[in-house]
Order: C-alpha cells, then structure tokens, then sequence
C-alpha cells in the first residue's frame, strides 16, 4: 500500500512538529506543582544564612504554635531515618566524603542548607512560620577560594582532615595509549602554559524543584520534577530504608532541568520521610530565590595547562592540572563530573602524550554536580583555547593549526590518546562547510581594517571544532570508572487492538521531544501512523525499567532500545502472520507495516494482526497471544558528534561591551530523525554556552553567602541579547549504533563557549590582551585594556603564565630566560592577521 | 513566595485614598502598578498591614497639555508616556528613558509615578525627569504641595513624598525643539541601568545652547552633570568638543560597586555614555 510506505520512509528524517508542545507551551498539562490530594499538607524550609557554623540550638517552639502549622522537624527529629544523601560515582577507593544529612544535624556547611522543615495546612502558614523557627549559630572559618583550600588552611570539614576529596590520574604513557608526557614538555620546541578559570554556574531551568509525595496505600508514590525517576526510586529506597517494591515514583511533565534535575534532593528525602511519619499527602515547591540557592551548581573549576609542540605547530604532550569545585558535598555524580572531562581535552586531535590530574576539593559553597555538558564543556574551552593561544604563537591562522593536528577523515576509526575509538567524523568537511557560511576570509579582511585605523569597535573572529563523547555510555566503561550503575536503556512496545501503539522508554524525557522523535522511529520501523504512536515514560510502574535522559543519551541509547523492541515485535508477529495467510514464515516480508507472501498479493497488516492477537482465536499452536516486546539497549561504544563553530564578535574598546554580530555552526551529528528537534537543541545549547562566555556567573561573597541569588544578578540571556543563528550540518553517521545517530543535547553548550571567548580575545589580541576571564564581563573587558601594560591577561591574581622557546637548541633550561611578554603580542598580531 | 497577609483598599478618588493613608493601620503603602512593590512583597523584604490600591483613581491617570508644561497622572503608565505624542514633542528624554525600562508586560503595569517614589538608583525615570526640571505635585492630609526635581529625591529609595501621602502628578516644562537622548548601558537587554545618561540640548546653528544632562545610578540619586552642561553651552555639537565637556561627567559622584562594575568603572561609563548621549540628543 504506497501511502504506508511513502509515510514509512519520509517519517525519519521529517521536521515534525513535536506533538507534545501544544501542553508544554501552554503549560496546560500535568506539573508536580498543581497535584493537590486530599487533605494534602506543605512544607516550607528553613535554610541556614550561615555558610559554615555549628548549629548550638534550634527553638521551634514559637513556629509549632504558628496558625495552621502541623509539625516542625529538624535534622535529630528526623534521626537515621533521613539517611546520607547518596553519591553514586566514588571516583577512588579512598575518595573522602562527609555524611550529608538532608536537614543539617549539628553543623551547617552552605548558606542555604536546610536546618528545619515547617509542614503546615496551607503553603501560606508553612512559610509564615519559616520566619518564627530561631536558630543559634557558632561560626566556624568559612572556605571559599578553592585554589587556597586546595593548599591546606581552614578545613570545609575539619573531620576528614583535608579539603581534598579525591585525586584522579589518567596518564597516557601508564595507560599504555600514548607517550610519557613529561618527556614531550622537556622536548618541546614550543610550549603553551595557561590557566583558565571555569566560573560557577546556575542550571536556572524553567520550571523550579517540585515534590508531592503520597504515603497511602499499601505503595508511597512520589512525584518530583526530575531527569531521574528510575535512578530516584532506587536511590530514595536505599537512601531512606524503604523497600525499592514499596515505592512508586512519577516525574509528570518536567519544565527543563539541564542537569540541575539529575540529583537524589535533600527536599525529595523530607517530603517521603515527613509524609510517611505523618500519614498524609505533602507537598514542597520551591521558590526561585531557593532554587537559584540550593538546586545544585556546575562548572567551577581551575585549570592549569601546558601544551608542547613542535615549531610547525604539531602538538607533542598535553598536561592538564585541574582543581574542581565540589561544594560542601558530593551530589550524585559530583565527583565524576571533571572525569566526563578527562577524555575530551585531546578533542579532535592526534596527541601522543597526554596526562590529566584532577583535584576535587571541598569548599563551604552549595555543591556543584551535572550541568549541561558536565566536564566536556570545561575540557573543550581549555583545548580549543590552547589552540588559539599555539596558533599565535606558531604565527598561523587558528583553522590552520587545528587542520595541522586534527584527525584526518580517512584516518577513523581512530584510537584516541585519552583510549576512547572514535567512530565517525569528518572535521574538514564540516569547517569547509562553517567558513564558507561565515563568510571567514572578509570578516579576517574587516578586521585588519579595524585594527589599522584604530576603530574603538575591533572585531574579532572565534573558532571551536569542539567533539564530545555522547550517549552515556556502555555499560562495561562506567564499571571500569567505578560509576554505581550501568549505561543500558530500556523500553518496551504494547500493540492494542485498535491498532495504536504504546512505546514505554525508560529515558525520561522532560522538554527534549521524546515524544515525537521515538514516535517517528517506531512508525516508520512498524509502518504505523505517526499519530497512532503514543510514548509513555516517567513513571516507575508504567515504565519499570530505565536510566532516565541526561548526557546526550535519550536517542543514541534510548531510541536504540526502541528500535530493537520494534524489532523484537515485528518477529513476533512472523509466525502469527504466517498462520493467518496460511503461509510459509520465510515466504513473508515485512513492508510498510504489512507482511506480505513474496510474490503475491496476499497481506496483512500489523493493526489487524494486533486485534487478531487480542481475540486469540485463531493463534498458531505453542504461540503466546501477545505482539508485546520489550529490550535493553548497551551500547558497545560512546558516539562521538562533532562541529566547527564560528564566532564574530564586535568589542567596544570603550565601554568593554561585547556584541555578536554572526555565529555560524555546523555540526555532525550523524543521522537526524527530526531536524526541527535537532535545531532546537542546537539554538538552546548555543544560548547556554554563549551565555557562560559573556553573562553568567553565580558569585559567592567572602562570608560565602551567594550574591548572584536573584536573577537581577544572575543574568540569564533572552532572545534580545542574540544573534541569528546560522546553522548546517554534515553528515558521518556513527557507525556505532544501527540508527546512524550521535546525540545533540550538549553540543552547542559544549561548542560555544570557547568560540566567543576565542572570539573576544582575538579582537584585543593586537591590543596586548592574551585572556579575559569568563564571563567576559564589560567590566573584565575595560579593566583588561587598562592594564595592558603588564602580561596581557586579565585574571588578576590566577595569572596564565607563559614560555616561549625561540632558540634553536631546544634546551629547557633556556626556560627561564624567555619571556611571554615579547613574543605575547608580536605573534599575536601575525597569528591573528594571518 | 508568598507575601505576608494584609489589608486591601481601593478607593476611587485621592481623597478617599488619603483618608485611607489616614487609617490606624500598623504600616501602610500605596500600591501602584506593583511592578516594584510586589516583587518587595513576595520576598517578605516588606510587610505592610495595609495596601491603598491607587490603581482605580482616574484623576490619577493621563497626560495633559496645560499651556507651558505637559502634566502626566502618577498612574499612567510606561506604555502609556513612550507612547504619548506630547511627551515626544515637548518631553522627548522622558519619552526616550521610558522605551529601555522592562518590557512590554512591565511597561503596561508599571507607573510613572510608581517608579519616581520607589527612586531605585538604578531606575531610569528619575534622571529624565531631573534633567527636565520638572515638578512633582503631592497630596496629604494637609492639601497639596509642589516640589522640585531638585528636591525631590532624598536618598536610595527615599523621596519627599511622606508615608501617608501620595504623589498625584508631574508638571514638566516643554522642552519643544531640544533633542534628547537616554543612553542606558545593561549587559542583558532585560536589566537595570548599570550606568544611564539622560541628555537632552538645544543646539542653535551647530552650536549648543542649552543642555541638561542627569546620571543614573551614579549615587544613591539621580544626579545633575552641571559641570557637563555649563562646558556644552555655546560650543560646537561635535565629537572633541563634547567629550571633552564630557569627560567631568563622574566629579562629584559616588557610583556603587557590584557584579558589573565597580565604582570606577561607573566613572568612566559615566563620560563614554554622556558624550553619546549629549552628541546622539544634539544630532536628533
Ligand atoms: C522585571 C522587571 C524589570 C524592570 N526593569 C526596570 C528597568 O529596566 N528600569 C526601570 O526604571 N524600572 C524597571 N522596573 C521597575 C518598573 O519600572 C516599576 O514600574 C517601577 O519601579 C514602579 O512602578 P509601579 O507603578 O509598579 O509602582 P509600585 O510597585 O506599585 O510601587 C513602588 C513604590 O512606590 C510607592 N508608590 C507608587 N506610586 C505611588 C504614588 N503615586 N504615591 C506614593 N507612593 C507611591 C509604593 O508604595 C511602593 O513603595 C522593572 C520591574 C520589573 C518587574
């Protein structure tokens, strides 16, 4: 029948529009904040102001007394049955973590930790007693600065006698999958040191934290908006002492979450411990000014780096030394979050030496965890920023010295220095592609133009060719990592009568368009009508089986196991249909959602098979009456999506204000189910990276109290603030799954960044400034151009430092003698002009 | 977040609204567009027992011709002043700083006299309606009384206008024919001014006659660059004579420090900014 097989071949690959928008826009559907149940009460929380104090007393007596409060408890109240928050990713075996109570118990270790929680009749009176709760504080010395934690002093937590949490080695030359990287630093012709700063940053998701949670019933059901119903279940079982059977959770519609939502919530523990102690349905929502306060934070790291090279440019070693900002605690994978990292400062190129040390540190801030990207953007600004930085120093053109180094399209799959294989990619073709787009040679031309007649707006030109492992992850690689749990994903597939389709994924969608993409999948692969798929996902006794949607996972993992549960379907169906066409099982092929006998005209169709499955009349003897399938997806290996992006920016000399006038990307992401998704995401990453780059910092105060804690401060971007977006794409379709997909939901954070600091830094090169600290603030911009005069950076006290061999015999002890100054803005120029 | 509970008035006329000021409550505001208010509220940075809701007074709305000055209603609101033709013509600085406050949905709430008794540092409307010499009208229990701009704004979120009185309306002296110019300096399009100049002038064959230049979020007021405006007076509206009078745009001023600038950088914002105002009012 052609319109089924006209409809089954165009359904992949179609710009749909996605079905679940028309609720999600209007906001008309199911959010954890509007399930009111009977006789429903609320929490509200009391948090402490103090970053680091001993809690001496705590009198609620006058809140207990407070109109329509029902009970006021505090972490003793709460006793063992709160249990310690749970991190899932012990990076060593002598990683040191301090217990994490969800109500602080005698010490508090953040601004912001709960202390005490109000349940009450109304939200109302919870939140006018919050004020009435007295709590008396001993300070203790707060630690802030990570880079003076990580050397001793004040102690975060005096108990575990060290602010170090853990410290994590990857070296090529031990790993047996390159050189000694020591060794190419002493030989090296050229040598780049720099530090970068990654600044803390606020997931600031659309919709804030949620939590219902229902103990009547022989089950407790828990609503929450989160990424991780599945995860939450067994993590809350574990955490509190509750049998996994006993607890049901649902993540309804959930309004974005960026990794802000992949977390195990202090305020998900009380509200099941508080609801169960009492026996009835509670409730807490948050406020923003909380969420921005106490939703777990990302990014927040230091990085120093050294680059070796030859004169030609060709990389020889890359050492990274990174200290990273835990916070007060470890979240669920706060720990691993600079390992995700640890492979992708090698990007897209042939190192042969690399070493990567990690430092986790504790400090007395809210703790930082996963945050769109999580450790991938971090080490992709670092590389593509070096690579600029070795482009001025060789004295040749960015995209020039990346080609020098890159990993030629012929040469995949490619064994990687940090050992990973990368499948698929083709980086010339994509940067072909981004700089005819960009229009890169005239913009290069306006800029020299710029710079000789001294115009107070100079542009500069920004490059990232960034790669990024996606689809987390094989299961067997997160065991070798000691991660807690697999990579798998599950789903399942239910044929109804009627000829509909149910799709359960274990990827718990929340705003990415699931829906629709897997939708599109499974019509095509069973030949139904798009409109006759429905995706159900989010809820633990619906969808039983999953590990939920971050780290650009959902389609590579995700939609893989839909694509064998269709699969798994459709041989189900075999047998069935070869006994109701009264034919032999190899005679039938399987077209357009029908099976047909090879050289006749006798059919049927899956819809029909389905009912006739349902009635059970008439089944093949030894055949189970059901179409029903289900399959679990490990994936052999990451994918690996890649892109060249490019950058122009126009900096005002005078007031340090940074503009985009174009940004160009295109991006290969391998095969697209839906292009209109897959712009989506790209747009949205874009925003997100663009916005560390120029506006957002989440800044703490020496007493350690957030300043950023509205977002009056904590600028968050609109479309005012962008430019158009051009985008493409090429196409290397991974040869690592049968879809052909690689995942898109981080590329354009992980992307952006590097290309507008790039950017910036290339628009004052010429003016003597080799740095500005992110976000690259008008502020940072002026005060940059003030002092020039000194090593042409701008970080203040974290100074990159920097070496330059110009002598011919290479000896290292000439180190010393050479200056970053001289050779600095000299290259500077040729490298930027060239 | 939920304000703490309070009573609510309504009354129709300014009369009954200061009756209602008059009242025996604990502590009493005047709620005007909200835009400012119940932001204040909703973080319990206020609790106020009693709210007079001006919003239903219609002698409080409007703006009017009255010969020698145009006189705009406390109530009406943002949209309503960037939209009026007789604040372009006769009040275009006004008009100008009015467009860059929010956006549309604050703008269409948000009042012109809410914004001049909150007297955010970082507001813009304090600094247009300074530079225009304007005076404000307030009503109290004692009848009614006039202040100037000058006068008016006391310090950081303080005015002239008392607890238990509300001001009812602006009386601006045209300024028919002068350009103007409000150059307001954000990070993000939605922010407050981290620095903002109003400037608007009257230039004469090429040459300046008469400026008036006021800073915002320079101190804990709006502040008049009377250095600038004597410098500009009779010079050439071009670039190095502007920025030269430009360049004392910061003396006397005391900018804060926060996560976009610190105090010197407000100075130095402060003469990029007014050069470009003065020399974007002067071609206007
Ligand atoms: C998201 C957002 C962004 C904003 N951005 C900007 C911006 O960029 N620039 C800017 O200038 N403003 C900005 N504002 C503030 C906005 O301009 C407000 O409209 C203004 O500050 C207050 O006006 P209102 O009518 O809403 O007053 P309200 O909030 O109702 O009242 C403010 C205060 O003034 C008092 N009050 C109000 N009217 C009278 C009166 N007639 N007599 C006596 N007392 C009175 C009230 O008691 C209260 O204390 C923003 C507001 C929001 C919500």
């Amino acid at each position: 029948m052609t319109v089924t097989e006209e409809r089954s071949v165009t359904e992949v690959g179609s710009p749909r529009r996605r079905k679940e928008d028309g609720r999600l826009v209007t906001g008309r559907t199911r959010w954890t904040d509007n399930i009111s149940l009977p006789g429903m009460l609320h929490l509200a929380m009391v948090r402490s102001p103090m970053a680091h104090a001993t809690i001496t007393s705590i009198d609620v007596e006058a809140a207990k007394s407070s109109p329509g409060v029902v009970a006021v408890f505090t972490g003793a109240d709460l006793g063992d049955e709160q249990g310690s928050l749970p991190c899932a990713w012990p990076i060593t075996a002598d990683q040191k973590a301090p217990p994490h109570p969800s109500i602080a118990v005698d010490t508090v270790n953040f601004a912001g930790e709960i202390v005490a929680c109000i349940v009450a009749r109304s939200a109302v009176a919870a939140k006018d007693a919050v004020e009435l709760v007295d709590v008396e504080y001993d300070d203790l010395p707060v630690v802030v600065d990570m880079a003076a934690a990580a050397e001793g002093g004040n102690l975060t937590h005096p108990d575990l006698g060290t602010n170090v949490s853990a410290t994590w080695v990857f070296d090529s030359a031990e790993a047996g999958t390159g050189g000694n990287v020591e060794d190419a630093i002493r030989d090296a012709e050229v040598l780049v040191e720099r530090t970068y700063r990654q600044q803390r940053l606020i997931p600031a998701f659309m919709e804030p934290r949620s939590v219902v949670c229902d103990p009547t019933g022989e089950q407790t059901t828990l609503w929450s908006a989160t990424q991780i119903p599945h995860i939450l279940k067994l993590m809350l079982a574990l955490t509190c002492g509750i049998s996994e059977s006993k607890l049901r959770v649902i993540a309804p519609d959930v309004g974005g979450g960026f990794g802000g939502k992949l977390q195990v919530t202090p305020e998900e523990v009380i509200t099941l411990v508080v609801s169960r102690r009492l026996g009835k349905p509670c409730k807490y929502t948050e406020t923003r000014s909380e969420s921005l306060l106490a939703g777990h934070h990302g990014r927040d790291q230091i990085q120093k780096l050294t680059l070796s090279a030859t004169r030609e440019g060709i990389v020889t070693g890359l050492k990274v030394d990174l200290l990273a900002d835990m916070g007060a605690y470890l979240g669920l994978v706060t720990p691993g979050v600079p390992i995700l990292g640890a492979f992708m400062y090698n990007a897209i190129y042939k190192f042969p030496a690399y070493r990567f040390e990690c430092r986790n540190i504790f400090t007395n801030k809210n703790w930082t965890d996963a945050y769109r990207g999580a450790g991938r953007p971090e080490a992709t600004f670092a590389i593509e920023r070096l690579m600029d930085e070795l482009a001025v120093e060789i004295g040749v053109d960015p995209l020039e010295i990346r080609e020098r180094n890159w990993i030629k399209h012929e040469e995949f799959p490619f064994s990687t220095v940090a050992g990973l294989e990368y499948d698929t990619g083709n980086y010339e073709a994509a940067t072909a592609r981004a700089k005819e787009l960009f229009g890169y040679d005239a913009l290069r031309a306006e800029q020299r133009e710029r710079r000789e007649s001294g115009d107070p707006v100079q542009l500069g030109i920004g490059v990232s060719t960034f790669t990024e492992m996606c689809g987390l992850a094989p299961s067997r690689v997160l065991g070798a990592l000691s991660y807690g749990a697999g990579g798998w994903e599950h789903a399942s597939i239910r044929m109804l009568p009627s000829g509909k389709v149910e799709v359960i994924t274990g990827s718990s969608g929340h705003g990415q368009g699931h829906e629709t993409a897997w939708s599109q999948i499974v019509a095509d692969r069973l030949g139904v009508a798009f409109d006759d798929v429905e995706v159900l996902h989010g809820d633990t006794q619906i969808s039983a089986r999953g590990l939920d949607t971050y780290g650009s996972r959902s389609l590579t993992v995700g939609g893989m196991a839909v694509v064998a549960a269709a699969d798994k379907v459709i041989e189900k169906a075999r047998p069935i249909a070869a006994h109701l066409l009264e034919a032999n099982a190899d005679d039938l092929e399987f077209t357009g959602g029908k099976f047909n006998v090879r050289g006749t005209d006798s059919s049927i169709g899956i819809g029909d098979l389905a009912l006739a499955v349902f009635a059970a009349h008439n089944m093949p003897d030894g055949v189970e009456p059901s179409l029903d399938a289900e399959a679990t997806f490990d994936p052999e290996n990451f994918s690996f999506p890649h892109g060249t992006h490019l950058c122009a920016v126009e900096v005002d000399t005078e007031t340090g204000e940074t503009k985009i006038r174009s940004y160009v990307c295109v991006d290969d992401i391998g095969k697209v189910v839906n292009p209109l998704i897959v712009e989506g995401q790209v747009h949205g990453g874009l925003v997100q990276g663009i916005a560390q780059a120029l506006w957002e910092e989440a800044v703490y105060d020496d007493s350690g109290t957030l300043v950023t804690g509205s977002f009056v401060d904590y600028l968050v971007p609109s479309a005012a603030d962008l430019p158009h977006f051009t985008t493409d794409r090429t196409e290397s379709p991974s040869s690592t799954n049968a879809l052909g997909v690689k995942g898109v939901g981080e590329a354009g954070t992980i992307a952006s960044t590097p290309a507008v600091v790039n950017a910036v830094v290339d628009a004052l090169r010429h003016l003597g400034i080799r740095d500005i600290e992110m976000p690259c603030s008008p502020h940072r911009v002026w005060s940059a151009l003030q002092h020039r005069d000194g090593d042409g950076s701008s970080s203040g006290a974290d100074t990159p430092t920097e070496k330059t061999f110009v002598d011919d015999d290479a000896d290292p002890s000439h180190n010393a003698q050479l200056s970053g100054e001289g050779s600095g803005s000299g290259a500077a120029e040729q490298g930027g002009l060239a | 977040m939920i304000p703490v509970a309070f009573d609510y008035t309504a009354p129709s006329s300014v009369a009954d609204a200061i009756s209602a000021l008059g009242s025996d409550s604990e502590e009493i505001k005047v709620l005007a567009g909200g835009q400012s208010l119940i932001p204040v509220l909703r973080l319990r940075l206020a609790a106020p027992t009693l709210l007079v809701d001006i919003g239903r007074i219609p002698e409080l709305r409007g703006i009017t011709d009255e010969g020698d000055a145009v006189v705009i209603g406390a109530m009406t609101t943002h949209a309503e002043v960037a939209d009026s033709d007789l604040v372009k013509e006769h009040a275009g600085v006004l008009a100008k700083a009015t467009e860059t406050v929010a956006d549309p949905q604050v703008r269409h709430r948000g009042t012109l006299g809410g914004s001049l008794v909150h007297a955010d540092p970082a507001g813009d409307l304090p600094a247009p309606i300074l530079a225009l010499d304007a005076e404000l009208v307030i009503a109290g229990a004692d009848g009614e009384r006039t202040v100037p701009a000058a006068n008016f704004f006391h310090d950081m979120f303080a005015t002239a206008v008392g607890d238990r009185e509300i001001l009812t309306k602006v009386r601006i002296p045209k300024h028919t024919g002068w350009g103007a110019h409000y150059e307001k300096f954000t990070r993000v399009a939605q922010q407050w001014s981290i620095v903002a100049v109003a400037a608007t002038v009257k230039v004469d064959g090429g040459s300046i006659s008469a400026a008036k230049v006021a800073l915002t979020n320079m101190g804990a007021t709006p502040i008049r660059a009377t250095g600038v405006e004597q410098a500009l007076l009779g010079r050439a509206a071009a670039g190095d004579t502007v920025k030269q009078a430009a360049s004392s745009a910061a003396e006397g001023t005391n900018p804060p420090t926060d996560t976009n600038g610190d105090a010197s950088y407000r100075r130095h914002l402060a003469n990029v900014l007014t050069r470009r105002a003065v020399l974007a009012a002067a071609a206007s």
